[in-house]
């Protein structure tokens, strides 16, 4: 343990938030939603967003909300770390989430809302050329993640499957 | 207009009376099926943030049991019936009277999941055809789904439609309780109506979503 007191920044659902040493990153109960972390482990920093949907669809009146979606939250990650100092070819990410809570017959939009979600993080990392150190994504169980900027390790709690680092 | 702004007081009025009618009539038939009274409080319901749904159950990482079922037809929408697991065990036993499994038996074995999943057939179906014939609207439940997990990886299911539209959730909720045990809280609804659905369940009683 170290000495200093270990601060735990919360990002609520469709939210954003960037942190450094001794503070870690926490977003609960990540269900289709999926948890994207980017981080430069030069400099300790990352943010994490906490994202609901794919893409903003401009037919139905989205929001002004970016955190919600894929596509703009990375946008916008990558923006505030930018502010911070951090370099966009030094960013890593990790990503967890996009499970399948109920398993419905019916193959609806709605329903295979997590993987359309890890689809449209993927197609917009890949596009940013931001790398994907690691994943946890698909399954059937929700999940809570912590991350520590000082280390750059994930920590994911399940409730049937226990813990993970990645 | 946005989203939150197409709603007055009535509205809400008239949401609040939808879940009084249909929680009411599935806590008669959870009290007849148990034998048991049980007490439903009156319901509220709330325009708030995604997070804050969240906290109505709990926080997000509180681990549940839940009911969940698609309600399809002329208004769309999710619904919820949701237990803490050792409340889930207690019905589950009182049900087929049994007195002495845990929360991780009551997973593990396909009697006990068969009865609660039965449990929350009765109860959300009665919920359903309760507010079905109050707006005379036609409602078909999807075959209701269980689940345990973390609360918020189950009801952000339900927000999925609406967040589409906007920032902000309409809960109807209301809690169960066993009578005599006031403190505890047994168990709670959640129904979201799909964005699309307000207009034809305001309609259905009497009143325009625009005046």
């Amino acid at each position: 343990m170290s000495s200093e007191v270990v601060q735990v920044i919360k990002v609520g659902i469709a939210d954003i938030n960037v942190a450094c040493p001794p503070s870690i990153l926490r977003t609960s109960g990540l269900g289709s939603c999926v948890g994207i972390i980017l981080y430069d482990r030069m400099l300790s920093i990352a943010g994490m967003a906490h994202i609901m949907l794919p893409s903003a669809n401009v037919e139905k009146k989205s929001t002004e909300n970016l955190a919600k979606y894929a596509d703009t939250a990375i946008d916008e990650l990558v923006r505030r770390l930018i502010n911070k100092g951090v370099s966009s070819y030094r960013l890593k990410a990790k990503i967890a989430g996009g499970a399948q809570m109920f398993q419905f017959n019916t193959a609806s939009d709605t329903m295979r809302i997590g993987s359309r979600n890890i689809k449209a993080v993927k197609e917009k990392l890949q596009n940013l050329k931001i790398p994907i150190e690691a994943e946890d994504v698909g399954g059937k169980n929700g999940r809570t993640i912590e991350f520590d900027p000082a280390t750059s390790v994930l920590r994911i709690r399940t409730v049937h499957k226990g813990e993970k680092m990645i | 207009m946005s989203f939150k702004d197409q709603f007055t007081h009535m509205h809400l009025d008239v949401l609040k009376e939808i879940g009084n009618i249909g929680a009411g009539n599935a806590t008669t038939s959870l009290s007849k099926l148990l034998n048991r009274k049980i007490d439903m409080q009156v319901p509220s319901v709330q325009l708030i943030e995604f997070d804050e749904v969240m906290e109505l159950a709990g926080g997000a990482e509180t681990e549940v049991i839940s009911i969940m079922l698609r309600i399809e037809g002329d208004a769309p929408g999710s619904m919820f019936f949701i237990l803490s697991p050792l409340q889930a065990v207690k019905f589950v036993n009182q049900l087929i009277g049994q007195t002495s499994d845990s929360v991780s038996q009551l997973l593990d074995s396909e009697f006990h999941r068969s009865a609660l999943q039965e449990l929350g057939n009765i109860v959300t179906g009665a919920y359903l055809s309760s507010l079905s014939d109050f707006t005379k609207l036609d409602l078909y439940p999807s075959v209701p789904l269980l689940a345990m997990d973390m609360v918020g990886a189950i009801l952000s299911h339900g927000l999925i439609e609406l967040s589409q539209i906007s920032d902000q959730a309409i809960v109807i909720e209301t809690l169960l309780q066993e009578e005599g045990n006031e403190e505890e809280i047994k168990g709670h609804f959640f129904l979201f109506p799909d964005p699309i659905s307000y207009d034809v369940l305001f309609q259905s009683v009497g009143i325009s979503n625009h005046e």
